[in-house]
């Protein structure tokens, strides 16, 4: 095996302790992998992408005139975490949902947490998230975020952290579904000598937890559809493919028309109401009446549909606001202030540059510090303290003095590492963990999720459009 | 089914069906090329006429040449009817509709997307045409065979159905339209050497110059083979086979849905009239008159189903 060259030499390694012995829940795996030809290992992984690409399996990059369906690349080797890691996780992961769902429900309603002064007013209602139109109305069974994706590192043996939320519209459960169906293809031998719990069920799941929470205008057998921005949009074969596997339309918003009330599809044979919308389409572009009036991906009239109780939307407009990165720093007191508990789940020390005494910190420890934008995303407008020059944590501290209250700052996490198959066998790299959760009148969080793994040696970039990979992630039996 | 799907169901197999037929075509023009003596451009021009791209051909060139016309109908985009953009478009509909299609449809159509994409990434050298004119049949056979192995019969099937015949009505009616002049009676008095070479050709467009002699004889004669491309139910690719085809998908949607649009009546009369004329009154009538009344009926038709099952 290749030592752990190029990585952070703290980072846990999740495979391998440190005497070289296997971590327990590899042991079957790692016993396995030692038979394996490597050669063949190899070809396998070859026959994987090719399976990917004839599948269609791809992403788009905006940008990219020709190439502009790229293939994520598949590691072969299993991400696996114990039934014990698992309940921990899973215990902190349904805490911080029915937290979310009760802020979201507090800040449209009555306001406490701020009249409590636990999370200042202008955050919430100078925050473009916050949708004003949303105040005041409850969705359907309550639910605003009806589907989250937590994404979660690791730094150690006990040692999780949530690095987000992402409680609007999390993507990349097709590929934990396509993952498993890959690996099972492969290496079906792998999964009688492991006890590895299901994830194929999620379709199924989100189906009847998008059914149960119909609107009290629906008489009869709830109609689900997949809203799509259609088939320029970079998730756009995940949508097909949760439309396709879940036996619902795929619908983009050209097909909808609001009529009679009701939010109704062009079929062949005349316009078909639909009861519950899950929708990929940003809260902006939903109903050009409401939101942005040049929206071309939206329903004219659907949020007064909505507002009527003849459509669920899911996720509910405006769930933004709690998955915000200004909001994210206040999560530990979020959760204490709706469960009446600490958090199970840490979240990663986050410093508001918005206080002077945060601020005097992080401008004398910028060097040490991942620096970002608080609207930002996708890691636009983002200083990784660490990796930059002088002259860029110069130039980001002036940025920081001008407009403090634009950012946050945090430690620079050491991440765990898998190993990923490369020619030389297999060395180390950094991953982090996003589970998927599903809402209804109960949480489901299903046992798995997408590992996403930065395929250069040391880099902490997991994200696909910027050359990461992943993986098949395992929740074992025990 | 949704309004669009259908939409993109009849357009993906429309796409893949002429994609098969621009192949087709220029493998016949090959042909031609070769069994001459002092071959042609004007083979070529013939060629790119049947394909209806003969003026597009002329914005985008100077001169006709044989491997300009074969480039122009094989690989380039600016033609919306040659083999990639074919290809291409059908894929591109294939993926809107994904939900739609059977795992072995979908992975055919972007299988072969992906091996065209990679073969015609460059210019084609004539001593490849050969093998690439067959990885485009083996793999438009493949999207054929999965489609027709794992489909449902129903709506889904109809429509996509609907879309192969209405093409290939529309091309065969084009082909012989072009041509329509070695047909007639008045001009075909002798089966001269440059005649036979032009009704093979007319065969071979539409891969029917072997069935040709089983159905009728040895001698390539006018009437027979304008019988056999426009009368004849047996042939796969005549205006009455493509006709009965339509005719009977729009009928199992008349009885699914329960309702019954102007495309039926359009579909059932022209079918009627393929059935009762024979093709000695069509020569009366005059060939060309009665293609050219075709294809628009055909095209007319195609507007028809696109209003009745709400493409738009």
């Amino acid at each position: 095996m290749v030592k752990n060259k190029g990585t952070t030499p703290l980072a846990f390694d999740e495979m391998m302790n440190a005497d070289s012995s296997p971590r327990q829940p590899y042991s079957t795996y790692h016993e396995w992998y030692a038979s394996q030809d490597k050669n063949r290992l190899i070809a396998k992984s070859r026959e994987a992408e090719n399976i990917f690409r004839k599948t269609g399996i791809t992403f788009a990059v905006y940008g990219h005139a020709d190439s502009s369906e790229k293939l994520i690349p598949f590691d072969l080797i299993p991400r696996i975490i114990s039934g014990r890691e698992w309940r921990k996780l899973a215990q902190g992961i349904e805490q911080r949902v029915i937290a979310l769902n009760a802020f979201l429900d507090d800040i449209y309603h009555k306001q406490e947490i701020i009249r409590a002064g636990r999370v200042p007013r202008e955050l919430i209602e100078k925050n473009v998230a916050f949708l004003p139109q949303m105040i005041g109305f409850r969705p359907p069974g309550g639910v605003y975020t009806h589907i989250v994706g937590t994404d979660i590192v690791r730094t150690g043996e006990d040692q999780f952290y949530v690095l987000e939320d992402n409680a609007r519209t999390p993507s990349g459960v097709s590929y934990m579904l396509e993952n498993r169906e890959t690996m099972m293809q492969m290496f079906p031998e792998l999964f009688h000598q492991n006890r590895v719990r299901p994830v194929e069920n999620y379709p199924n799941l989100l189906r009847q937890s998008l059914a149960s929470l119909a609107p009290p205008g629906c008489s009869g057998k709830p109609r689900v559809a997949v809203l799509t921005p259609g088939i320029y949009n970079s998730a756009y074969y995940e949508h097909a493919f949760l439309a396709d596997m879940m036996g619902v339309e795929l619908v983009e918003g050209s097909d909808l028309r609001v009529i009679d009330g009701k939010v109704k599809m062009r079929t062949t044979r005349g316009y078909e109401a639909i009861d519950v919308l899950y929708r990929r389409v940003d809260d902006d572009f939903l109903d050009p009446l409401t939101f942005r009036p040049d929206s071309a991906l939206g329903i004219p009239g659907i949020m007064d549909v909505y507002r009527a109780g003849n459509i669920t939307i899911a996720n509910a407009p405006g769930t933004g606001i709690s998955d915000d990165k200004a909001i994210y720093s206040y999560m530990p007191e979020i959760v204490e202030f709706y469960t009446g508990r600490k958090p199970l789940l840490e979240n990663v020390p986050t410093w508001r540059c918005s206080e002077p005494q945060s601020l005097k910190y992080v401008l004398e420890h910028l060097e040490e510090l991942v620096v970002k934008e608080v609207h930002g995303s996708g890691g636009y407008g983002m200083l990784v303290g660490p990796t930059a020059s002088k002259k860029e944590r110069a130039f980001f501290a002036e940025k920081l003095k001008s407009r403090p209250t634009n950012y946050i700052a945090q430690p620079t996490l050491s991440l765990s590492t898998v190993p990923i198959l490369v020619n030389k066998g297999i060395a180390p790299r950094h991953v982090d963990l996003r589970p998927y959760v599903l809402v209804s009148d109960k949480v489901q969080i299903i046992p798995g999720g997408l590992t996403r793994v930065a395929l250069k040696a040391g880099s902490l970039v997991v994200n696909s459009s910027q050359g990461g990979g992943t993986k098949d992630t395992w929740v074992l039996e025990d | 089914m949704l309004g669009r799907t259908a939409n993109g169901l009849y357009w993906m197999f429309r796409y893949i069906e002429r994609a098969e037929n621009s192949a087709r075509l220029i493998d016949a023009g090959l042909r031609m090329a070769l069994t001459r003596s002092e071959a042609t451009e004007g083979d070529w021009d013939g060629v790119l006429q049947s394909a209806g791209v003969r003026e597009l051909y002329d914005e985008v060139h100077e001169t006709l040449t044989s491997i300009d016309a074969i480039d122009f109908l094989l690989r380039d985009r600016a033609n919306p009817s040659s083999v990639m953009s074919c290809i291409e478009a059908g894929r591109h509909n294939a993926r809107m509709v994904r939900t739609a299609l059977t795992r072995e449809t979908w992975e055919a159509t972007n299988e072969c997307y992906l091996e065209m994409k990679t073969i015609l990434s460059r210019k084609a050298r004539p001593t490849d045409m050969p093998e690439i004119i067959d990885t485009i049949k083996r793999r438009a056979g493949l999207i054929r065979g999965a489609f027709h192995g794992t489909m449902l019969r129903n709506e889904i099937f109809n429509f996509s159905r609907i879309g192969t015949f209405i093409e290939r009505a529309d091309n065969t009616a084009r082909i012989l339209d072009v041509k329509y002049y070695v047909l007639l009676p008045a001009v075909a008095a002798v089966g001269s050497s440059m005649d036979n070479v032009q009704w093979e050709s007319i065969l071979r467009s539409v891969s029917a110059h072997r069935a040709y002699g089983w159905v009728y004889d040895a001698e390539l004669r006018p009437a027979n083979i304008a019988d056999f491309l426009i009368s004849n139910g047996r042939m796969p690719r005549s205006l009455a086979y493509c006709y009965e085809k339509i005719a009977s998908n729009l009928g199992y949607l008349e009885r699914e849905y329960g309702e019954r649009h102007a495309a039926h009546d359009t579909a059932d009369r022209t079918l009627a009239s393929l059935r009762s004329q024979s093709i000695k009154d069509i020569m009366d009538v005059g060939l060309h008159e009665y293609l050219e009344d075709f294809i628009s009926h055909n095209n007319r038709l195609g507007q028809e189903i696109s209003d009745g099952y709400r493409f738009n």
